[in-house]
């Protein structure tokens, strides 16, 4: 089956006086594996039910290959759900839950029994068909429902946190077949998830969503290394973020900021336009500085407050002013980690260093 | 925790009471269907049943009766379940109501007064004849019974389907709209089968309470079917007549196979997944036809529903009332007959079905905290003996009695047990017993242990604890237990009917049925009847306050 894009345009959502989704616009490519990432009540999962049609939008539209489905009941939409908690029905064995879409499409009993049985292998359940919900395994179930969706061929796959139910170890595993499903079969597919971890190793583009508003929409290298605003920058990796205030003086861009103190910033870095911004750098980024010979970028002087140990790096938090800088430093065997209150000057690369929207 | 020998004994001692009063009379009942009178073992009186073309008949129509009764039960009750729970309108309240109110009355009283309103010569008929020239056999024979049984335990369907239709996760739903179904056949293939445990759970009691239904059938003058027939053996022929037995012994096999096979279906399949996550699925709107049909089914069950209620009300103050739609002329005589005459009956009432009362939420009171807090082995087998309670006929429990009891005498020469008053209190306190335990059970679950583990730390003893600290925090589920045993124990007329022995001993159940018996008597019945309906709907809505009013209390406890 040739892939459909998915377009969202001007959508809005209000359940009573409560704005869950306000003016989002989104083009979902064919064949894509497109991730809404955002923390609970963002509304990431009320617009993944408004394309399976399960809630209704006030304005916009919703195109699936280009033609709207504001208005078309779910059962008629061809956009394949896999729920959160599965749903399967404990009163159908497996085979019964995966033909059931098919036998409402009024397939031949034949072709019914071929459409499962593929299905089936597909999620490498073949064996298990006869069970019932209640005698498989978490993972199991899932696949399941993997197998119950893609049973009916949908245009779009539509997955609803589908690993939060599962175990850390399961997690991983899952996700990782679950990638190779989707490359295999091309399907556009769109994931909704709280976690950063899984968006990021799965999907080639991410929307972050936040208070009903997208805030960006990229790769994930796109979204982790140029976050546009504030909450991306936290909410995709862990950041290092001033408030403060730009000015030139002479040649030099000097930045002073009420926690940071005042500082002159390297050359090269990109001036931001006015507004309101925050100096932003990962913790990745922070150097410690040994000798005398300073490297070329921001130079900020401080005190090692504490570390804590995370096996391939330390984390150390730094006291710069009345700030608190953050620096993972890469562990090697045997070095010792620097004891509290010892004095240590930090270095930041010019291309490190983002501005980002308060 | 370490057993005490006091709740041992305790346990024994209930173990006694059941086993006595519950379990000596049942087997003595299936013992003699089996005796040849030596002590050996025989098929002859099944046999012997068989060959009775009467004893044929009944069994069909008892069968017969049960069966369409829970037919029709069900194309009331699922509409009006399915409306509650899934769509947004006003008419909640109006089916809520539909859900209690023919609880609140005996159904062997609402039958006179169905008698009334759709016999042959009776107000709809003769309106259908005046303006059509033709009557509806509604309350003919057998139809008549199964018009009466189905309004009066349709409820039952209703409120278990309502409970189970609300638990379902809406993805459920959800998932089956997202593969393409809809409408009916999202109902009848993914809605109907989850909520499958509440629908099996009615059906099931529904059946049993029509196929062990004595006083009905009795009011309604149907002798054709199983229990009437063993209650005319037994009092016709005779305590030793051993046809009375067989139908005892098919009767508590029905009603053991009816539960058993409800107990067993739920559990075959796995339904604990249904309400995972526990989101219930959103209220639809009614389209405007389906409000107009919605709203007319309501209304239609509503006059049905009302109708004995109505009824019996308008005997109760008609001086005479036949042939006619309404009563013509109207009279308190009826109630100031009854209250000269009935006094006794109603002063009886009060006295076995609170006593009964007493004994049950006292046993419950301990069975439920021998099960849920101490480790007595064999504790379950209490919680089964009461289940079992649940199962037996109240035919089976007085016919039992007055077997086994037979020739049994009071101590401090009280006379003859079968004759007195006490056993009236211990078959009423073994009947309602399940009901008192259920609700002491959900009392004690919602009361944290740490509660109790708080006081122990600062010093009180176990009975210490258990009088200061878990009776109290019980006390609302006790009280509505008390309430719920007390008013079914009113309505009671199956072994009422078989262990009343003079009329000085009768409570109002069995002077309503006596009453009954004359055309004369229905005046004065119905107003024993309005009296008892008027009791049992104040008590049903007492123990509805008393839990609502105590599941807050006991809820701050509850920090697991």
């Amino acid at each position: 089956m040739k892939p459909v894009g998915v377009d969202i345009r001007n959508i809005a959502l209000s359940f009573g006086a409560t704005q869950v989704l306000k003016d989002i616009t989104v083009s979902v490519e064919p064949g894509e594996f497109f991730a809404l990432l955002g923390p609970s009540g963002s509304g990431k999962s009320t617009l993944l039910r408004l394309i399976a049609g399960f809630n209704q939008h006030q304005h916009g539209e919703v195109l699936i290959d280009g033609r709207d489905v504001t208005g078309t009941p779910p059962w008629k939409r061809n956009v394949g759900m896999v729920f959160q908690n599965y749903a399967l029905w404990p009163h159908m064995t497996v085979q019964q839950n995966v033909a059931f879409g098919l036998e409402e499409r009024k397939f031949p009993r034949d072709e019914i029994r071929e459409k499962v049985a593929a299905a089936l292998e597909l999620v490498g359940l073949s064996a298990l068909g006869k069970r019932r919900p209640g005698q498989l395994s978490g993972g199991q179930q899932q696949r399941v429902a993997i197998a119950r969706t893609l049973a009916i061929e949908p245009q779009v796959l539509l997955l609803d946190e589908p690993l939060s139910n599962l175990d850390a170890k399961l997690r991983v595993q899952t996700r990782q077949e679950l990638v190779k499903l989707q490359r295999r079969l091309g399907i556009t597919t769109i994931f909704v998830t709280h976690d950063q971890e899984e968006a990021l190793t799965t999907c080639h583009r991410i929307a972050v969503m936040d208070e009903g508003v997208i805030q960006q929409v990229g790769t994930p290298m796109d979204l982790f290394d140029f976050p546009v605003n504030r909450f991306v920058a936290q909410f995709v990796g862990s950041v290092n973020l001033f408030a403060g205030a730009f000015r030139r003086e002479g040649g030099a861009l000097r930045f002073s900021s009420p926690k940071l103190g005042e500082v002159t910033l390297p050359a090269g870095i990109v001036e931001p336009p006015s507004g309101d911004f925050d100096l932003a750098f990962r913790p990745h980024a922070v150097h410690f500085v040994e000798g005398d010979a300073a490297p070329p970028g921001l130079a900020l002087d401080g005190a090692v407050e504490g570390a804590e140990f995370l096996g391939e790096f330390l984390r150390y938090e730094i006291r710069v002013g009345a700030a608190v800088v953050t620096a993972d430093i890469p562990h090697a065997r045997g070095r010792a980690p620097i004891a509290p209150g010892t004095a240590v000057a930090l270095s930041v690369p010019a291309a490190e260093l983002r501005f980002v929207s308060a | 925790m370490r057993t005490s020998p006091s709740i041992a004994a305790v346990a024994l001692a209930i173990v006694a009471f059941l086993t006595a009063f519950l379990v000596i009379p049942v087997v003595t009942v299936v013992y003699t269907a089996f005796s040849d009178g030596q002590g050996g073992f025989t098929l002859a009186h099944f046999a012997a049943f068989a060959g009775i073309s009467l004893m044929r008949e009944s069994f069909a129509n008892s069968l017969f009766v049960a069966a369409t009764t829970v037919g029709l039960a069900t194309l009331i009750a699922v509409p009006l379940a399915y409306l509650t729970v899934r769509f947004q309108f006003r008419g909640a309240i109006l089916i809520q109501t539909l859900g209690v109110l023919p609880l609140v009355m005996p159904a062997f009283v609402g039958a006179a007064a169905m008698q009334l309103l759709f016999g042959r010569s009776g107000s709809v008929n003769l309106l259908l004849k005046d303006a059509f020239g033709v009557t509806i056999p509604l309350m003919e024979g057998l139809n008549g019974v199964i018009f009466v049984e189905t309004l009066h335990y349709f409820p039952f369907i209703l409120l278990n389907l309502s409970a189970s239709l609300a638990n379902i996760d809406s993805s459920m739903e959800e998932a089956a709209q997202n593969l393409g179904a809809s409408g009916w056949r999202l109902f009848r293939k993914v809605v109907f089968p989850l909520a499958m445990p509440g629908y099996i759970a009615g059906a099931s009691l529904v059946f049993i309470k029509v196929f062990d239904d004595l006083g009905t059938p009795l009011v309604l003058n149907v002798t054709n079917m199983l229990a009437p027939q063993a209650y005319l053996r037994v009092t016709s022929i005779g305590m030793e007549d051993p046809i009375g037995y067989v139908i005892c012994v098919i009767l508590v096999a029905f009603s053991v196979g009816a539960m058993g096979g409800s107990w067993w279906f739920v559990k075959r399949r796995d339904y604990a997944l249904v309400s995972r996550g526990g989101v219930q699925a959103p209220k639809r709107r009614l389209t405007p036809w389906q409000s107009v049909l919605a709203y007319g089914w309501i209304a239609g069950m509503l006059f049905l529903v009302l109708s004995p209620h109505i009824g019996i009300l308008l005997m109760s103050l008609s001086k005479v009332w036949s042939f006619t739609v309404l009563p013509e002329q109207f009279t308190l005589a009826h109630y100031a007959t009854v209250f000269t005459d009935a006094k006794q009956m109603i002063w009886n009432t009060f006295l076995y079905c609170g006593l009964a009362a007493l004994i049950d939420v006292a046993i419950g009171t301990a069975i439920a905290y021998i099960v849920l807090r101490t480790a007595l082995p064999g504790r379950q087998l209490l919680d089964h003996l009461v289940t079992v309670a649940l199962a037996m006929p109240g035919l089976v429990l007085g016919i039992g009695y007055l077997r086994t009891f037979k020739g049994v005498d009071l101590p401090f020469g009280g006379g003859a047990l079968t004759a007195s008053w006490v056993i009236f209190v211990l078959a009423y306190s073994v009947r309602r017993l399940p009901y008192a335990l259920r609700s002491c059970m959900a009392a004690l679950t919602q009361v944290h242990p740490a509660l109790e583990e708080a006081a122990q730390n600062v010093g009180a003893g176990r009975w210490s604890t258990i009088r200061r600290v878990v009776v109290p925090l019980m006390m609302g589920g006790i009280l509505a237990g008390f309430v719920t045993s007390f008013i079914t124990a009113a309505a009671e007329i199956s072994e009422t009917i078989l262990l009343t022995s003079r009329e000085s001993l009768a409570p109002m159940s069995y002077g309503i049925y006596l009453y009954f018996q004359s055309v004369l008597g229905r005046g004065p019945g119905a107003a024993l009847g309005v009296i008892a309906v008027s009791l049992v709907a104040l008590g049903t809505y007492l123990s509805h306050r008393l839990v609502a009013a105590s599941s807050p209390h006991q809820s701050s406890g509850g920090h697991a």
